[in-house]
């Protein structure tokens, strides 16, 4: 049996791993991918949650459900928001974009 | 070391291995193929942990349409030069010290906890049909669901006016 | 159960006793498994070779001509050939092409076909796995396929290869809409997504019961693959191949493959979905269900020839509007429609699976589509009224001056004026 803290781990090296990516990238679009790793890694938690401590309520799967659509959403418009700002400035490097009003 | 544990050993490899890959790769596209490696493996770890539902939902929203979207969004904003321009080496290092940080912060938290070894209980057999009536339930997750459904229009119309040609 | 009914079970039963004589039961297990995966896999392969000699031999005979007969009789070892010559061509590589991405794509196309036949029921007890999410798994495995499209538009490093991939993965992400919402009528009606409960609730054929379905089902189907009269973005004479057009050899032979595999695949599932399944009369009082699966599934692919054969292929916004402005309203009207007709059939008493409850839920299908159509036709008479109406505009200007009528209610005739 694979026991509940070696999913925690698992989940918890992915949202570093994602976190890292957030921090250390310059491409708009590679930022947002670390975004997704860390909610992915949120949803294994929930998951592993779940299945371990209470299989016979949906909570859980609901929970990792909504936390699908609110992903898929925001990447939607994030990288709507991104194509928008390439049109306008031709870079989307966040260390360039990161004024108000230039 | 029973069967079970070799798979998850060998899935949540791929899915960290993935994710390292999609955060270091200097090209985007190779960065998304890793990213959907580690969805793979994400959604391989689901179904060890008999969420069969969620194992499909998955595979069908993240790698078939999400991963589609970050693909169009590297290939339309490719720059100029070609090569991504990349933070220095002192950067890199502070925030790779930051990550292991937070990484050591997560798991001493993590470890205590008495977390069970096994499972509590069985997942029960029509657990597809209890999730499904558990989101349309007044008493439940109805509100939510519906919230959720506005969201996702409210996401549908934003992103195609704020992308659209405005010629 | 005798060797008739079900050679596969008897044939594995006997392997398994032999395996056992000298290995553990793991080991047993094991092995079991691997050889029911390489059968599925041959069975796909093979299926592809008998879907191309069919196509290729349909499609001949609908244009008046003989098609392939010099290899074997009958053209029968066509396919052989034909594998022969993509073995034997030069495989080019473009310069700069992303090596492995350009060497994966393909590979993930073939295989992306070949996982649905993972839960494919061929017979009562022959499936590969009958997980409770069979239909949703189908769907899933989709999306990798798409995945390949983009993965081989990319690394071909040309510019017609990637535009070809995007126009490809906007139509397939498209059609993939109605597609769902017509199969989450069919899972409304079975109550479970496992393929086995799909069959076993098909005392009436689907196809019967839900014929808008079936149909939006077949067309968003042929539109997924990539098929005729869908397929504006890699036929030959319109874009020369779209995102493989740098292929060659094997890799294009994979990709050719992946796309008729995918054609059975689809076929299969429609035949699970709508016609039944396996079930089907006893022959000379011999169970064969694998037998009635099979002329199904072949049924549905040659239907699929057929529309290629017959119609013309469909421009890009032709495709889109038809997708977005005719498939996605009927099939959300049809799955109210559905819902609505199941409780009624319910509650006046028939019960779910019987005759009279088929009629019921047969007749509100029937009045959908003549609404539908009565609707389209309605808008193609007024697109016609107006393109008319913009095309002499000076006879119209002196009709509504001297008589004053509205343009709606303008004589088609304008001579009689």
């Amino acid at each position: 049996m694979v026991p509940l803290s070696w999913y925690l781990i698992v989940a918890a090296i992915l949202f570093c791993v994602g976190v890292f990516g957030v921090l250390a990238r310059r491409n708009a679009v590679a930022i947002l991918m670390g975004i997704e790793l860390m909610l992915n890694a949120v949803n294994v938690n929930l998951v592993a949650f779940w299945r371990y401590l209470e299989p016979d309520k949906m909570v859980g799967q609901a929970f990792a459900a909504f936390v699908f659509i609110v992903a898929a959403a925001e990447t939607a418009v994030g990288l709507a928001l991104i194509i928008s700002v390439y049109r306008n400035r031709e870079t989307v490097d966040v260390e360039n974009v990161d004024l108000l009003k230039w | 070391m029973t069967t079970l544990q070799v798979m998850f050993f060998f899935f949540s490899l791929i899915t960290v291995a993935g994710g390292l890959y999609t955060v270091i790769a200097r090209n985007l596209f190779h960065a998304a193929l890793g990213l959907i490696v580690s969805l793979a493996g994400v959604a391989a770890l689901y179904a060890l942990l008999e969420a069969s539902f969620l194992a499909a939902a998955q595979v069908a929203i993240y790698i078939g349409a999400i991963a589609i979207l970050i693909i169009f969004a590297v290939m339309l904003t490719r720059g100029v030069t070609g090569k991504n321009p990349v933070k220095d080496w002192w950067t890199y290092t502070i925030t790779a010290i930051v990550c292991l940080l937070l990484l050591v912060v997560l798991l001493t938290t993590l470890f205590r906890f008495d977390w069970p070894q096994t499972a509590q209980a069985a997942v029960p057999a029509d657990s597809i049909a209890r999730l499904g009536k558990s989101l349309v339930d007044p008493s439940l997750y109805v509100l939510p669901f519906e919230v959720a459904s506005v969201l996702l229009v409210a996401a549908l119309i934003g992103s195609a006016y704020i992308a659209r040609d405005k010629k | 159960m005798n060797v008739i009914n079900d050679p596969f079970t008897w044939a594995g039963n006997l392997i398994a006793q032999w395996l056992s004589g000298f290995m553990p039961p793991v080991g047993v297990d094991v092995t079991m498994m691997v050889l029911r995966a390489g059968v599925l896999g041959v069975f796909a392969l093979v299926m592809f070779m008998v879907m191309t000699w069919i196509e290729r031999k349909g499609i001949a005979r609908i244009q008046d001509r003989i098609g392939p007969n010099v290899a074997g009789p009958f053209g029968l070892l066509q396919p052989i050939a034909d594998g022969v010559k993509a073995l034997t061509k030069e495989d080019i590589t473009p310069t700069n092409a992303d090596r492995m991405v350009y060497n994966t794509a393909p590979i993930l196309s073939a295989a992306a076909a070949m996982l649905v036949f993972a839960v494919i029921p061929f017979g009562p007890g022959l499936i590969g796995a009958d997980i409770n999410i069979g239909i949703f798994y189908i769907l899933a495995v989709g999306g990798l396929g798409i995945i390949a499209i983009l993965m081989a538009g990319w690394s071909s490093n040309n510019k017609y290869a990637l535009l070809g991939a995007f126009r490809v993965v906007a139509q397939l992400v498209s059609y993939e809409v109605p597609h769902v919402l017509s199969i989450a009528a069919v899972v409304m009606l079975a109550g479970s997504m496992s393929m086995i409960t799909i069959v076993e609730k098909q005392p009436v054929w689907f196809i019967l019961v839900l014929p808008v379905s079936a149909i939006i089902v077949l067309l968003s189907g042929m539109a997924e693959i990539g098929r005729s009269p869908f397929d504006l973005l890699d036929a030959e004479s319109e874009i020369i191949a779209g995102h493989h057009i740098e292929y060659s050899g094997m890799k294009f032979a994979l990709f050719f493959l992946g796309e008729y595999v995918h054609a059975y695949a689809v076929s299969c599932m429609v035949a699970v979905l709508f016609l039944g399944g396996w079930s089907g009369p006893n022959i000379f009082g011999l169970t064969v269900p694998y037998l009635w699966f099979f002329i199904k599934s072949i049924l549905v692919f040659n239907v699929m020839v057929w529309a290629r054969g017959t119609l013309p292929r469909l421009r890009i916004d032709h495709l889109m509007a038809f997708n977005w402005k005719f498939l996605v309203p009927l099939s959300l009207a049809n799955l109210v429609v559905v819902a609505a007709a199941d409780r009624l059939a319910q509650a006046v008493g028939f019960a779910v699976g019987t005759w009279p409850w088929a009629l019921v839920m047969l007749a509100f299908n029937l009045a959908m589509i003549a609404v539908a159509l009565a609707m389209v036709g309605a808008t193609g008479r007024r697109a016609r009224r107006a393109t008319e109406s913009r095309a002499m505009p000076e006879a119209e200007t002196h009709e509504e001056e001297a008589h004053g009528v509205d343009a709606e209610r303008a004589p088609v005739a304008v001579g009689a004026h």
